[in-house]
């Protein structure tokens, strides 16, 4: 028991100055801007890697010939929307049980661009869908619990703007993200739980993946660019949201007239 | 005075949510006269076609109960929240948590449960075969249910805001989705003679969830609506 109890201590006051950090709003504008001045070209490479390797070089399916490449755009979209509402949903989790205010910004920030990842899967899924279903749009299950994701995305943006308290509004969208969090594994599961024409996962965590090795390595290359696009919009995102709260603070005043100087 | 026990309290909540409704008999009405109205605009849109809008009257009934909870949900807590007697609830000593069940409680009982007993005589009107009302009754019981704690969330969240009206169709229509999918498919089973016992097992299957996690949201609803 005194064991756990100190152990306990020790992960709290390791943990605290992280904690500390993470509430000052320049130290994290500070290390974003550092994150992104080497993750924005390596996000760049990885896209450029994973898009040529996958439109060009891979293989010509057997069944749907060249128009199966919309997948390398398609599945990585669609992956890291549903990852995307994750973050939207702890961050926000984060906020409500540590009143985390920079949590607050990370789920105000997340909740346009998971919701621009979950209309590019849409998007890109009607374009597959057309040469492949015979039609633009097909009211599957995966498909409706998609389009339902982005609902959930609209919903919290939507409230967000309703609430003139910016602190009540970022606690709501959180409650609200988290009931929302109730459909991920509806949408995850829905092509094995419903009979439907969008196909089940190809990819398997555990056991084998029902797709060949020339297809796979470039997918897991574009999924991981995607990742990386995700995270660069979203700390993006967060460095506006940062500037626009403080906007009066002397932090912000002394970075604006720096990037004056540097401009004239 | 003693204060009150939980279950006294919860009750004697319950009591006065419903008085109050009962004093004002037109707001019990409104829902039932909507329902009636839309059924209405199904044959003037789709054609007098009896065997079509039979095709159709499952996914109908479960859409107009589905529409007429969702404009009764924005009002549970709005006349509390406005009169100050929500915030005198929220620093009272009792559970919000089944104070929250007995608000939620009364609004089913004055709305949900009214329609689910009214649907036959709308089920008749939009020619569903009679097989099938017995299911579509007990599968707007369970569904209504489902729907108004659902409501509440949106209705919790959104109490405190002027505009709140649109907003809360936006919050919770995604959130109604999966019991109007599980609804009217137990509805729609009835009507092609497929057992409609898994679909509203499910649907039962839902409303306990939605009773055991529900009102913790609509209690951290409410909580971030005064404090704003």
């Amino acid at each position: 028991m005194f064991v756990r109890r100190s152990a306990h201590c020790i992960i709290a006051v390791a943990m605290w100055p992280i904690f500390h950090k993470f509430g000052s709003p320049p130290w994290l504008y500070a290390i974003s801007g550092a994150i992104l001045r080497w993750m924005l070209p390596v996000t760049l490479i990885l896209l450029i890697i994973g898009a040529v390797w996958g439109l060009m070089f891979s293989p010509a399916d057997f069944r749907q010939g060249n128009s199966y490449r919309i997948m390398y755009i398609h599945v990585p979209a669609a992956v890291v929307a549903l990852a995307g509402y994750y973050v939207m949903a702890l961050a926000g989790a984060i906020n409500l049980i540590w009143r985390m205010k920079m949590a607050d910004v990370a789920m105000k920030a997340a909740a346009p661009v998971g919701a621009a990842f979950t209309f590019l899967a849409l998007f890109s899924g009607a374009v597959w869908g057309k040469p492949t279903w015979g039609a633009w749009w097909v009211w599957d299950a995966r498909v409706t619990s998609m389009l339902i994701l982005l609902f959930l995305y609209l919903g919290v943006v939507a409230l967000y703007e309703a609430f003139d308290n910016k602190e009540a509004a970022g606690k709501a969208c959180a409650v609200l993200s988290l009931v929302g969090m109730v459909n991920i594994p509806i949408i995850y599961k829905s092509v094995d739980w419903w009979y439907s024409l969008h196909q089940p996962a190809s990819i398997k965590l555990t056991g084998e993946s029902t797709i060949d090795a020339s297809m796979l390595y470039p997918l897991l290359l574009m999924i991981a660019a995607f990742y990386a696009l995700f995270t660069c919009c979203l700390l993006l995102n967060m460095r506006v949201e940062l500037l626009r709260r403080e906007s009066r603070t002397h932090w912000v005043g002394s970075l604006a007239k720096r990037e004056c100087t540097d401009v004239l | 005075m003693s204060a009150p026990g939980t279950w006294q309290f919860c009750i004697r909540l319950l009591r006065r949510q419903l008085l109050l409704a009962v004093r004002r008999p037109i707001e019990i009405s409104n829902p039932l006269v909507f329902f009636a109205m839309v059924i209405a605009l199904f044959p003037l849109g789709l054609g007098p076609a009896l065997e079509n809008l039979a095709g159709f009257a499952a996914g109908t009934l479960w859409i107009i109960a589905l529409l007429s909870n969702l404009l009764t949900s924005d009002a549970v807590f709005r006349s509390d929240f406005e009169d100050g007697s929500l915030e005198q609830l929220l620093l009272s000593p009792q559970p919000l948590y089944l104070s929250v069940l007995a608000y939620i409680g009364a609004q089913w009982l004055m709305t949900g449960l009214l329609l689910a007993l009214a649907s036959p005589v709308f089920a008749l009107m939009l020619n569903l075969s009679g097989e099938a009302v017995g299911t579509l009754v007990i599968s707007l019981l369970l569904g209504t249910a489902i729907l108004s704690l659902l409501g509440g969330i949106g209705a919790a969240l959104t109490v405190g805001l002027k505009r709140g009206g649109m907003l809360i169709s936006l919050l919770i229509l995604p959130l109604y989705m999966p019991v109007l999918i599980f609804g009217s498919a137990a509805v729609q089973g009835a009507v092609s003679g497929i057992p409609a016992g898994p679909y509203l097992a499910i649907l039962a299957a839902m409303l306990c969830l939605a009773i055991a996690l529900a009102p913790l949201a609509i209690a951290a609803g409410l909580r971030i609506s005064i404090d704003a």
